[in-house]
């Protein structure tokens, strides 16, 4: 009997062999498999792909081209148009951050007191950002027409000379701003409003009994405790800034506003793929404004660490 | 007992002249925050010889839908409506199945290159998609996808820093629940499906929500992946019109403020679960 049971069991790796390739592929791994397919082709490879083809003089054809070498980077380095695209795309992001973040942390800060008709406030404050940028483009296009555009005719009714919101080169990039602070502050009066939410009711009953003001209030307890957040709101802010495009596109249709006065940097890169069909000139200028954004968040992980360190 | 109200006087006179302040500021900024929609509402109820009338004017002689009807019938923006729903539900599914599936993968699971393959998705963050256009396009050629729906969906999909919020929320869910699913023999797909998920339906649904808001908003990528008016979303096709229509404003506003209006009408309904999504996910995510 024992010797049987020995060999019986002895018997089983033979008889079994070794499980099929798919059982030995380890079952966590086929948890993250369909997410990283979609990674890997709509993510991974294009970044890969976008420094490769910076490398080469490719068409819109989807042949590959002729190696160019460094050429696409070297002609970027000393092409005019780029600077200044993205120049405007830096003059976009250090114009409308300020006023983006401060307008959603007051928007915040009166919504969060005590006071009647609450929903309407954060009703007006939110609902822009829901709408889409075409949207708002529509929107902004109209009200900034000169003579009936409503802008225009609340300045002449105050006395005020018209601006050319749309055709001025030195207000193109501004218009552009008002209309963004607009549609977004929206979000960050949002992230502002929860941080507000978190801040515990008894450090306000605490300086209340001790006779501080809602100013007071304000500046000791309530402001110090959002500076994480609005270290977070600023960052968030800067890197949805950089990466212009709809705004501008939409108001001035494709034209990159008067003399190309506002045209961002990811708008040169369009017109360069899509209108001058050089998609490997194209792909060195977004590689190099990729590198761009990659320094900025890199430098928010080393700024704000404790948000995303703790992956295991 | 008397004499108890007497200090308090003088602050609860200042908290009174301080409530009243900041609720005139606020009716303030939320009346120049709604004047450019009632603005566009307006101009689309007006008749289009009204429009471009000086002096400028909230009160037209005669109000009228006509601008509204000839949107309905002229222009496609039910299609677009429905192009719309169908593109942003299918990266909102795909999205909640694949984030998911990978953040239990990465939360409960162990297998060799775990934590690197964690460390790639998270880099994965910081990579601007608006950036990616040009190889993402030629993608899609060499795939032949575009103008199909696929183009417009299948790049959305991946979604790195939903992946992360949802781990994240997995990291924190006690484990005695799975412990006792796995003495009774349930498979890793089980657990995935009939215990983690239920548990996790507050963060599903603000990834959810927030994953449909941006992809139902989302312009650049349609933009450039379908060219077919068959195809486009509100966003694209909206993009289009002002050439179309040239200057009759009313039908623009009137298209703009029915291109607007879904998700509008959607935060009405579900406004707590829209904001507490927006919030949460905007600051753990983008």
């Amino acid at each position: 009997m024992a010797t049987i049971t020995t060999r019986a069991t002895a018997a089983v790796p033979v008889t079994g062999t070794r499980p099929p390739l798919w059982r030995r592929i380890p079952i966590g791994l086929l948890f993250v498999l369909p997410f990283l397919l979609f990674y890997a082709a709509f993510l991974i490879w294009p970044t890969l792909s976008a420094f490769g083809l910076s490398f080469f003089n490719e068409s819109l054809t989807g042949t590959r081209g002729e190696p160019a070498g460094l050429r696409n980077w070297t002609e970027m380095l000393g092409d005019s148009a780029m600077w200044s695209a993205l120049g405007n795309t830096l003059y976009f992001t250090l114009l409308s951050t300020p006023p983006l973040v401060l307008v959603g942390l007051v928007m915040a800060l009166l919504t969060n007191r005590v006071m009647p008709l609450r929903w309407l406030w954060r009703l007006s404050f939110f609902m822009p950002f829901l709408l889409p940028a075409s949207v708002m483009a529509l929107i902004w296009i109209w009200i900034y027409q000169p003579g009936f555009g409503l802008l225009n005719a609340g300045l002449t009714a105050i006395g005020l000379p018209e601006a050319g919101w749309l055709s001025d080169p030195s207000l193109a990039m501004v218009s552009v701003v008002i209309a963004t602070l607009w549609w977004t502050a929206g979000f960050n009066f949002l992230l502002y409003l929860a941080a507000l939410q978190q801040i515990p009711e008894h450090l306000y009953e605490a300086a209340s009994i001790d006779g501080a003001g809602w100013w007071h209030r304000l500046w000791s307890i309530t402001l110090p405790l959002l500076k994480r957040t609005t270290g977070l709101v600023i960052v968030l802010q800067l890197l949805a800034s950089l990466r212009i495009f709809d705004q501008v596109y939409l108001i001035y249709n494709g034209s990159g506003g008067p003399g190309f006065s506002a045209r961002p940097v990811l708008e040169y890169v369009y017109d360069t793929a899509f209108t001058s069909f050089r998609f490997g000139y194209a792909s060195a200028i977004s590689s190099f404004f990729f590198v761009l954004i990659v320094v900025v968040s890199v430098t928010q992980l080393k700024l704000f660490p404790s948000r995303r360190e703790d992956e295991r | 007992m008397t004499a108890v109200p007497t200090p308090n006087r003088a602050p609860q006179a200042t908290a009174r002249a301080w409530n009243i302040a900041g609720l005139a500021v606020t009716a303030v900024i939320a009346a120049l925050w709604l004047t450019p929609l009632l603005w566009a509402v307006d101009t689309a109820l007006k008749p289009e010889s009204e429009t471009t009338r000086i002096p400028v004017t909230w009160w037209a002689d005669d109000f009228t839908f006509e601008a509204f009807r000839k949107v309905f019938t002229e222009s496609d923006l039910v299609r677009w409506f429905l192009n719309s729903t169908v593109v942003a539900a299918g990266v909102t599914v795909l999205v909640l199945l694949t984030a998911s599936m990978a953040a239990y993968g990465f939360s409960r699971t162990n297998f060799r290159g775990r934590r690197a393959l964690l460390a790639v998705v998270v880099a994965g963050i910081m990579v601007p998609p608006q950036v990616l256009v040009v190889p993402l396009f030629r993608e899609m050629l060499g795939l032949g996808l575009v103008d199909t729906y696929w183009a417009m969906i299948l790049p959305q999909v991946a979604a790195p820093a939903m992946v992360f919020i949802l781990k994240k929320f997995f990291d924190g869910l006690p484990r005695e629940l799975e412990e006792a699913a796995r003495v009774d023999g349930a498979s890793p797909w089980r657990l995935y499906w009939q215990v983690v998920l239920p548990l996790s339906r507050p963060v599903l649904a603000a990834v959810g929500i927030f994953t449909f808001i941006l992809t139902w908003n989302n312009f650049f990528w349609p933009f450039l992946a379908v060219s077919d008016p068959d195809l486009m979303t509100i966003p694209v096709g909206l993009a289009t019109i002002q050439s179309s229509y040239g200057l009759r404003y009313a039908q623009i506003m009137a298209s703009a403020v029915l291109g607007g209006l879904p998700l509008l009408v959607a935060y009405v309904f579900f406004q707590r679960d829209i904001i507490r999504s927006v919030a949460h996910t905007g600051l753990s995510g983008t």
